[in-house]
């Protein structure tokens, strides 16, 4: 005999999701996901926004990635709250870990809290977190073709980093192809070329970012 | 892997609507997956067979119904399949599209005894 059913997969994720929105929205706290490969930049360029939007902001970070405590240990020294999630083997960050962590923080005491997830392309941009929008980073020695190779990462994100670009002659990276890969599976993305070695382009998305927080916040 | 949590849910829905429905075992689980949905179907099962032991659900099929990704495009107002997640209409050119299907992922029917 058969049955229907029709019931979403997701939907313990989502409800999760749907709860931590509506907690923040209430305390008026804006949730940033920051997704992208090992190594892409995330720390530094967490740590950069940090430093450069804290006078702005009272900001709260969320370490998902698995290396240890070391990420979450430099931000600490910055002076900023931040929680480490323990990962141990996962490949992404689920909502209900947010859940579970947000008691962690004095949410009247925040504007923003950014989670860095866990170093992958792929699975975390399945999972929604409660996050008002997406950051992803690429940075240039991964190479041009990963936002058609990783297609829902890039097709999900409100903002694309591409990031060390002070090594774009050295990789022979094409930029306009990953422009162009982007915007064709996500028209309305925005994209920055950034080096956060140099600080070149780090104004452009810091302006945007500010802007994101402000509508959120000020909502 | 992802698949594990995705597993267990699939697990939970199936046997929450077999036992509604006063079945005693559980043959097969239909699960309806868009195109742009990244699960992959063999490590599910394989999870499912450990998840499911000692289940009405152990030793279930799972059935993997695909659905193509399709948009509507808002500049020629019809509906246009989307190929490689690229959102880009096949009739006008158009990029201003909604999906209207690609992200689905749910539990379509369970076959039961
Ligand atoms: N050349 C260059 N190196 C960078 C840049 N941003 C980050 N890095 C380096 O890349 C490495 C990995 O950065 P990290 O922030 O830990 O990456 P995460 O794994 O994504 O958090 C570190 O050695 C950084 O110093 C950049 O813009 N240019
Ligand atoms: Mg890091
Ligand atoms: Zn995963
Ligand atoms: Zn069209």
């Amino acid at each position: 005999m058969e049955i229907k059913v029709v019931h979403q997969i997701m939907e313990w994720n989502e409800d999760c999701s749907d709860k931590i929105k509506k907690d923040l929205r209430e305390k008026k706290v804006c949730l940033v996901n920051v997704m992208g490969s090992p190594g892409a930049g995330k720390t530094s360029v967490i740590t950069s926004i940090i430093e450069r939007l804290s006078d702005r902001f009272k900001i709260g970070v969320i370490e998902g990635d698995i290396a240890g405590k070391i990420d979450a240990e430099k931000i600490q020294s910055l002076g900023i709250p931040v929680v480490q999630l323990n990962t141990d083997g996962a490949c992404h960050i689920e909502a209900m870990a947010i859940d579970n962590m947000l008691p962690d923080f004095d949410l009247d005491a925040l504007d923003v809290i950014f989670v860095e997830n866990i170093g992958n392309l792929v699975c975390p941009a399945e999972f929604n977190i409660g996050e008002d929008f997406r950051v992803a980073l690429l940075s240039v020695p991964e190479g041009d073709d990963k936002a058609a190779k990783y297609p829902l990462m890039f097709s999900t994100t409100d903002a694309l980093v591409i990031n060390k670009y002070d090594m774009v002659d050295y990789f022979d990276f094409d930029t306009d192809r990953v422009v162009k890969d982007a915007t064709d599976r996500n028209p309305s993305v925005k994209i920055f070329k950034v080096s956060n070695k140099t600080g070149d382009g780090l104004d452009e998305f810091l302006d945007w970012l500010g802007k994101r927080i402000e509508d959120k916040i000020s909502a | 892997m992802h698949e594990l949590s995705v597993t267990q849910s699939i697990l939970n829905i199936a046997l929450e609507s077999a036992e509604k429905a006063g079945a005693e075992k559980i043959n097969k689980i239909t699960i309806a997956a868009g195109e742009m949905t990244g699960y992959v179907p063999k490590y599910v099962q394989e999870y499912f067979n450990i998840v499911s032991r000692g289940t009405i659900a152990e030793g279930a099929e799972l059935e993997f119904k695909k659905i193509p990704a399709s948009a509507l495009c808002r500049s020629c107002g019809k509906e246009t399949p989307l190929t490689d997640y690229r959102f880009i209409c096949a009739r006008c050119g158009g990029s201003d599209l909604k999906l209207t299907h690609g992200r689905e992922f749910l539990v379509d029917s369970i076959d039961v005894d």
